[in-house]
């Protein structure tokens, strides 16, 4: 599902350049439920952002979904975003001023689907993450938990091929990321691939794949034995 | 091209964001307004000078005589100048070619009126059938002194609108007797003035009937004429000062006396009036260009700031696949859509403060403050323009954040 290839990724800073990622080498397959661990300045939010399509890598390839991606337009990332992507950030990232069920829409919307046919698939979605009740709610009349389980609904209602979370639990306390991460395992069983950024140790741990990185290269990539033990 | 759901995206964003839209669009409502209210004083200032000054033909020149103020080929000072019948043979004959219309005149103020009852005083006039151009008066009803009328010395009168008002209220006055100072005129038409009411307060008679009533022998007051049209100002200054000049060797006056001889010509007060009016076109202009401009660049302003404000969730847009267009398309729609609602809210309400206050500013020179159509419409065309420049160098910087940035911007 994800192949990347020798992949580099700097940035420049004044004269000089930051390397953050020096070539990496990562195969996902599809319904793997994967983390990418490491601490801060290890290049793990500059790899799911290439991954994400957010962001451009230098050099090596990267395929998503059998298909190279290189110098795409903002137009076609924007598309493959849409179409193979779904976003769970640290920070929710809800639209403030949107309730519950237009935020699950809105991807919806911009893959030109009607409205009312968005609002079915949106609440159906709602309703998969528990929140059907709060539809109507404004960001900011949900907890923590209630946000992030909005932006998952909103991550998996196009039915992406590739869900992408980005420490999903940072901002959460330990049995709602607990609940959360519930839910990601779920989608996981379902067949999605999940691939979840953070540097928690407990949270990678109930994931089926470790990856983990320090200073732009990958140290280590073990599966975790959990799956045998359920 | 019409996108309910593009539409109803705005909607939303418009209303649930109410501060920042009523901010914009009070800006652009309140730049609007004041091109408004500063184009409809402009125009009424114009209006002002077009009536005071659309009294007459503005080609036209009164002669009236005085008493000499200086001594002159043995004569004394404070001769009292007549003009008699002779001198309109004289200039009629002298100065043919230069005059289009020409009339003599006699005047008699205060004259008692009577119809059935109403009664009025008035100026009586005796005119020629050429004064009715004179005056830029237009017949309404009926007809005005005709040749026949003059060498019949006929008792007829054509009236003003305003004296047909007085005297006859909503009937009509055609054909019916007026009784002038005892003596039974027939009505034979209306006419309307420009001039205004004062103008249409006048009883135009025939001259020879006028001269038989009110003169002894063949004295009148004064000459109205206007000159030939195709004279450009220049030369209708040196035709009206041969005229003066000739006139006061006929009458032996000392060519430097003022006072014997007045000749009143319209054409120099009709050049600086024209051009005041231009000048003032122009000042209202510029002024309205440069609000039109304030309120485009204050809009612009506040779109850069909308833009920065909501740099994340457009970001958020993008990671959910909103394309760069549609993000250009959104900022700039909704944009157009406050310039042109707002717009549109203080160009009425700047018709209506025309329309509520225009009356009182009478007395400011002031008249009928007004927008004409095509300004309206034009103002309306170019909010729109403005709404679209408003947006789109906003809306381009919108469009090429990486979403990355704006995700990461707290």
């Amino acid at each position: 599902m994800i192949k990347l290839q020798n992949l580099h990724k700097s940035y420049p800073m004044g004269k000089d350049s930051l390397h953050v990622l020096k070539g990496l080498d990562l195969h996902i397959k599809e319904g793997e439920f994967v983390s990418i661990m490491g601490s801060s300045g290890s290049g793990k939010s500059t790899l799911l952002n290439i991954v994400g399509l957010l962001d451009e890598h230098d050099e090596g390839t990267y395929h998503l979904n059998g298909q190279l991606i290189e110098k795409l337009d903002e137009k076609k990332a924007a598309i493959l975003r849409n179409r193979f992507l779904g976003f769970v950030f640290q920070s929710f990232n809800l639209i403030t001023y949107k309730n519950a069920l237009e935020n699950v829409a809105l991807p919806l919307y911009y893959k030109g689907m009607n409205r009312k046919e968005r609002q079915k698939i949106a609440l159906k979605y709602l309703d998969k993450v528990g929140l059907k009740d709060r539809a109507e709610h404004l960001p900011s009349e949900l907890s923590g938990g209630e946000k992030q389980r909005v932006a998952i609904a909103r991550a998996l209602v196009t039915n992406p091929k590739v869900v992408l979370a980005d420490e999903p639990t940072g901002a959460l306390d330990s049995s709602t990321s607990h609940a959360v991460m519930e839910l990601l395992k779920e989608i996981s069983r379902e067949g999605m691939t999940v691939f979840v950024i953070t540097h928690e140790e407990d949270i990678a741990a109930g994931t089926d794949r470790i990856v983990r990185l320090l200073d732009g290269v990958i140290t280590s990539d073990e599966k975790t034995n959990k799956k045998v033990k359920v | 091209m019409f996108d309910l759901d593009r539409w109803r995206e705005i909607f939303q964003t418009l209303s649930k964001n109410k501060l920042r839209t009523i901010l914009s669009g009070f800006t652009i409502a309140f730049a609007i307004l004041l091109f408004t209210l500063l184009f409809g004083i402009g125009n009424g200032l114009k209006h002002f000078f077009e009536r005071e000054f659309a009294g007459d033909a503005t080609n036209s020149v009164y002669i009236s005589a005085g008493i000499t103020t200086k001594p002159y080929k043995g004569l004394q000072s404070g001769r009292r100048i007549q003009f008699k019948n002779n001198d309109t043979k004289f200039i009629n004959e002298k100065f043919e070619d230069d005059i289009q219309f020409f009339s003599p005149n006699i005047q008699r103020f205060n004259v008692l009126t009577i119809y059935k009852g109403e009664q009025n005083r008035y100026t009586v006039r005796g005119v020629y059938p050429d004064y009715l151009p004179l005056e830029s008066a237009e017949i309404q009803e009926g007809r005005f002194l005709s040749v026949l009328d003059l060498k019949r010395k006929a008792k007829v009168v054509a009236i003003g609108r305003m004296v047909e008002k007085d005297l006859f209220g909503n009937l009509s006055a055609m054909g019916k007797n007026l009784n002038i100072e005892g003596i039974s005129y027939k009505v034979i038409g209306v006419f309307s003035d420009p001039g205004g009411d004062g103008d249409e307060r006048f009883i135009y008679t025939p001259f020879t009937t006028a001269q038989g009533m009110y003169r002894d022998n063949d004295e009148l007051d004064y000459f109205g004429l206007t000159y030939n049209p195709k004279l450009n100002v220049d030369e209708a200054l040196s035709f009206s000062n041969l005229l003066t000049k000739m006139l006061k060797e006929k009458h032996s006056v000392d060519p430097r006396d003022q006072g014997a001889l007045r000749v009143r010509n319209y054409a120099e007060g009709a050049k600086n009036v024209q051009q005041f009016i231009m000048v003032l076109n122009i000042i209202i202009l510029f002024i309205g260009i440069g609000t039109l401009i304030a309120g485009v660049i204050g809009i612009s302003n506040i779109m850069v700031y909308i833009v920065k404000e909501r740099t994340k969730e457009l970001g958020i847009r993008k990671a959910l696949g909103a394309t760069p267009s549609s993000i250009i398309g959104m900022i700039m729609m909704e944009s157009i859509f406050v310039t042109a609602i707002a717009g549109y809210f203080g160009l009425m309400l700047g018709v209506f403060v025309l329309k509520s206050i225009g009356k009182g500013l009478e007395q400011y020179f002031i008249v009928n403050p007004s927008v004409e159509t095509y300004v309206v419409v034009g103002a309306t065309i170019v909010l729109i323009i403005a709404g679209t420049i408003a947006g789109y160098i906003p809306a381009t910087r919108a469009a090429r954040i990486k979403p990355i940035e704006a995700l990461n911007d707290e």
